[in-house]
Formats: structure tokens, sequence, C-alpha cells
């Protein structure tokens, strides 16, 4: 039930990658431990760039070897890959159209205890503002495994984030995700559920307990925020009466935000709410304390659809126990 | 300084010493290596030289000191302790929940601290902004900062290291902890970072080398700072990383790895404090 971390799928995977394909080149920031990266290294020297605490001068690297046929990966925790290399990955690695993969590590609050300095819940704001740049937060190891797949095959730039901790499964064997497209998670009208990432696991779990007590709650997983799959999360506005997206971001710019762009500019006016980190330096705990403190749980999320249906709460039956946490 | 005097900042230091291994103990996360490595500069700075009032933080008369390398939050809390800026006991609620002592120093929340640091790179620029005020108010105060070895790989520094010999910013005193390692290994095999004295001074500082764990030798160095003029001036303090404890010394897996319970009673014992 409770898998890998999903920075540890990736790595795995990738060294596969690059047995096979010595165009694949890793680079690490003094971060090859935290990225899984140090059996990469030992394996496949020749395939693997260390360049010190130096997140500017990585991208620029990276950018460099692409437009030598390279394939290079970037690991570096993703608070320093966003927000110092914001303008490298704008002008080398996006605008340039560089073939570089821009994995942010440690994303969101996977390093909740350390403080704001390591939080990173700005990203998905600040890459998917800047255009070319797709942006994409896998939920599984499965869907991770075979996103970096697809990655290492599609030409162009992205920007990944992974998390730190175990994260539980999603997704049943045999599930194929694609680049840019949604997953109907579980089919309901009442609301939809839309949700990214390390939540998905919870979203879903809310949104089966909301089944259980005859709310029919769709959940909606988007691991690609741009381009977003507008059809899905369109025809989810239109076939239920309200709109939770979940995630683990600031309340501005991220799934929500893009949710939200869409159904306004579509005519699309239903009870919406965005649940995530609001504006504020996140408070300062584990990630499971975090998402606690800001209701990113099974139970905040079933409370929050209630809200945004009516529903008062003593009138379903709240015998809600956290799962897999 | 006597050796009385000595003996009090040696005592002092290993007072320090313990905390840091209780509090990452009780908080089961953290960083020890860098912490233990700078504990005399820390004790020096804090018990022999600075001018500040635990009971009036922003006295706008302080000397400041600025911890760049953020992760060595541990040292930085438990000298503030110390010195009375907060209570000995909340040290134990490193990383906790709701604690005012989070992984990475925050100015808002804690006592004492500077600046909001951990992510490596920007104290110096800091540090500068504060000399530079320093100069425009005709303050004496003097600005101290510590950087890590590893952490100037990062670019921005020496955008700093440029900015304080053009502003000749002669109150201001950096410290590097020189303990030749980082998270990936050891730091020359990281990087072809080295002879960071041969580098500072090509940018223009005065630069010295002490001992970094020798306090006589670190109140030389800071003295032969304050009276240099017209420059700033870096101390490359050769340190040990894990010191004090003999089974984190120079060891890189003890960068950022808290000890166990056993590994922390072993350690305090080591210390002469369990
Ligand atoms: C911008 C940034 N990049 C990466 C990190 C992760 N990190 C924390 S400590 C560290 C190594 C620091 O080595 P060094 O400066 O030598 O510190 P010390 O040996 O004194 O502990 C790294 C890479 C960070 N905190 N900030
Ligand atoms: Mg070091």
């Amino acid at each position: 039930m409770t898998g890998k971390p999903n920075q540890f799928i990736l790595s795995q995977t990738l060294l596969e990658l690059a047995k096979e394909d010595e165009r694949v080149i890793a680079l690490v920031c003094d971060s090859r431990f935290s990225a899984h990266l140090a059996e990469f290294a030992a394996v496949l020297p020749r395939q693997f760039i260390e360049v010190g605490i130096a997140e500017q001068n990585v991208v620029g690297i990276a950018a460099g070897l692409a437009t030598c046929g390279k394939i290079p990966f970037v690991f570096t925790p993703a608070p320093f890959l966003s927000m110092r290399s914001a303008e490298q990955i704008k002008i080398d690695v996006a605008y340039s159209q560089t073939n570089v993969k821009l994995v942010g590590i440690s994303g969101g609050v996977s390093y909740g205890a350390l403080g704001t300095t390591h939080h990173s819940l700005q990203d998905l704001a600040v890459m998917r503002a800047i255009p070319g740049l797709p942006v994409v937060v896998p939920s599984d190891n499965r869907e991770t495994a075979l996103l970096v797949r697809e990655l290492k095959e599609h030409r162009g730039p992205v920007y990944l984030r992974t998390g730190r901790g175990p994260v539980p499964d999603v997704h049943e064997a045999g599930f194929v995700p694609k680049l840019g497209k949604g997953c109907l998670l579980l089919p309901g009208i009442d609301l939809a559920i839309v949700v990214c990432g390390e939540l998905v696991r919870a979203a879903l779990d809310a949104g089966i307990f909301l089944h259980e007590r005859g709310i029919s709650a769709r959940v909606v997983e988007i691991h690609t925020i741009k381009p977003l799959d507008e059809e899905l999360i369109l025809e989810a506005a239109r076939e239920t009466k309200a709109i939770l997206t979940v995630e683990e971001h600031s309340v501005y710019g991220g799934l929500g935000s893009a949710v939200a762009e869409l159904l306004v500019q579509n005519r699309l006016s239903i009870p919406m709410r965005i649940l995530g980190i609001p504006d504020e330096p996140a408070i300062v705990g584990s990630q499971l304390e975090v998402f606690r403190y800001y209701g990113l749980t099974l139970e905040g999320i079933v409370a929050e659809a209630l809200k945004l249906l009516g529903v008062d709460i003593t009138d379903i039956k709240t015998d809600i126990k956290v799962k897999g946490a | 300084m006597t050796d009385q005097e000595r003996a009090a900042l040696t005592d002092r230091a290993r007072r320090i010493r313990g905390h840091i291994i209780k509090m990452l103990a009780a908080a089961g996360s953290g960083h020890p290596g860098g912490s233990l490595s700078a504990v005399e500069i820390l004790t020096f700075l804090y018990f022999r030289r600075m001018r500040y009032d635990p009971k009036n933080p922003q006295w706008p008369d302080r000397d400041r000191f600025v911890l760049s390398k953020g992760h060595a939050a541990p040292v930085l809390y438990a000298t503030l302790a110390e010195a009375g800026f907060f209570p000995v006991e909340t040290l134990t609620t490193l990383r906790r929940f709701g604690s005012i002592l989070q992984g990475h120093p925050d100015m808002k929340k804690t006592p004492g601290v500077e600046m909001s640091t951990g992510s490596l790179g920007q104290g110096l620029s800091a540090a500068n902004g504060m000399a530079l005020a320093g100069k425009l108010d005709k303050k004496d105060y003097r600005v101290y900062v510590l950087l890590g070895d590893g952490e100037i790989e990062e670019g921005q520094i020496w955008e700093a290291a440029m900015t304080a010999v053009h502003y000749k910013l002669d109150n201001l005193t950096a410290f590097l902890d020189y303990n030749h390692l980082q998270i990936d290994g050891r730091i020359e095999e990281v990087k072809s970072n080295t002879d960071p004295v041969g580098r500072f001074r090509s940018f223009g500082w005065h630069v010295l080398e002490v001992d970094g764990h020798d306090f006589a030798a670190l109140e030389r160095a800071v003295d032969e700072a304050q009276a240099t003029k017209g420059k700033p001036t870096m101390i490359v303090a050769h340190t040990v990383k894990g010191k004090g404890v003999s089974f984190m010394e120079n060891q890189v897996g003890w960068h950022g790895t808290a000890p166990k319970p056993e590994e922390a009673q072993k350690a305090l014992a080591e210390l002469g404090l369990a």
C-alpha cells in the first residue's frame, strides 16, 4: 500500500534509462544523497556531473549540455531550483527550449521542519508562469516511474517536482499516465475534487468516504499542471455542482489558480474553493503536521467539500479515520 | 587572554557542544557536523568579543552576527541560550511544531537571530548591508558573518565579496569554517573549491588563517581584523567538522544526521557531560 519516496523511484528509473542511453546525464548540487543518486554516480560516473552548491550554474550547464545532444536531468531541492535559478530556467531552458529536465526534489513541505528556506510552496506558480515550460507533479511511485520514461523521450524542457517521503499508492497496476492528461480516479456528480501530487491519496480517500455517505464526489488527478488538461476539468465543472482543488502549494498560482482561470474564462461559475497553503510563511513542522494544520488531510478535504455543498457537517456520520498516516 | 579566561571559554564551549548533542537527539534530525566545527568561533564572539544586550536584542548599537551557513542553527541557538536570549530549556524544542527554534534560523521568531538563513550563499550580502548601514549611520558596531567552505561555491558569495571590498567594509569580519567537508564528500572531491585564502586575497580582502578551535588565535585574528582599515577581513578558520565528538570528527556522514539516543549518550560522556 505505502510505497517508496517518489524521488527514489525517479532516480532508480533514471539509472535504468541512463544505462541504455548514454545521452542521459544526471547533475546534482551537493545533493546526490537526497536525490538518491549515489548509486548512479558510482555505476555511471561519466554520466554524472556534480557541480557543488551552485544552483544557478547547474541550470546553465544543463542547457549547454542539451545543446550538444545530451539529455540532462538536474536534481536539486525544489525551493532552490525554482527560486534561485528562476532566471536561468526562464532564459537558458524555457526560452531557449533546451531539452533540460529540471527535477525539484524534496518539494512542497517535504522539508517541513527545516523552515521557510526549505519549503517550496511557490515553485508551481513560478514555473507555471514561464512560457514553454511544462510543470509536472506525480502522485505515486508507478506514475513517477512512467512519467520519467515519457519525459526522457519527450523533446523539450520540463519542471518536475518530487517529494522526500514515502507515498501511498494511488494507481493500479496497468495504469499508464500521459503527459498533459489528467486522470479520473473516481466518478461522481455532486462535486469534483481536483488534486495533484502527494495529496492525491488523501483526496481519493476523502472521495470514497463521501461516496460511502451518499455524496457523489468525483476525484480528478492533475499530474501535469501545465499544459492543463482543460477538457477533463471543464467536464468536471459542467457535470458537478462545485469544485474543490487540493495541493501542497500556495493558494496563489498553483493548481487551484490554473483551474480557476480556466473556469472563469469559460463562463463556468460554480462554487469553488482552493485548498492549499494560505498566503503566509507556512507553519513549521513535519509534512504531516503541516498538512494537518492546514486541513490537507482526509478530514480537512471532507470538511471543505461539505462546506462547498452547503451540507451541515453534523448531517453526516463523521467517524473519519486517517488512512495510511 | 589569561589561562583562567581561556578555561572559562573552554568550559562554555563544552556546554554548548552538550546542548547541540542534546537538542539534535531530541529533534531526531539536524546538522551536528557543521554546528560542532563552529563552536569556538561563536563562543569567542558571544562571550569574549561582541557587544549585545540579551534583554534588548534590537539595541541599535549592538554588534551583529550572521550565520550564513544557516544549517548550523543548533550552534547559534545553543550560544544564544547560553548568552541569555531565551531559556536553555527551550533548546530541546528544536524543530518541534510551534517551536521558536526551527530547522533554520528565523529572525522573526528567535530573539538574537539577526538574519533568516538556510538558503546558502545569502548571508554575506546581508552582512554587507548591515556594515554599510553602520557606515552611513556613523555607528561603531561591528558585523560578523560565518560562511561554510561548501557554501562559498555559491556565486552570490563572490558578488558580495566584491561589494565588501568596493565599499571598504572594514567594520565587517567574515569567518570561513574551513572544515573541508560538505554533503556529497570532501570539498575538493565535489568541486575544485580550494585555496580560499588566495581567492579572497585576490578579491582584495585582508585574509588571516587561524586554528578555528583556539581561542587565543581567534582573539589575535579578530584584533587584527578590527585594526585593519579600508578593507574587510576574512578569517579562514581551520576547523574539524564534528569537533569534540570522536566518532563524528571528519565524518561526512555526520553532516545532517542526528545522533540516536545511545550515540548522544556516548557523545555527552566524551564531553564529560553525561
Ligand atoms: C542554496 C542552497 N543549496 C543547497 C542547500 C543544501 N545544503 C545544506 S548544507 C549543505 C552543505 C554545506 O556545506 P558547508 O558550507 O561546507 O557547511 P559545513 O561543512 O560547515 O556544515 C548543502 C548543500 C542549501 N541549504 N542551500
Ligand atoms: Mg564544510
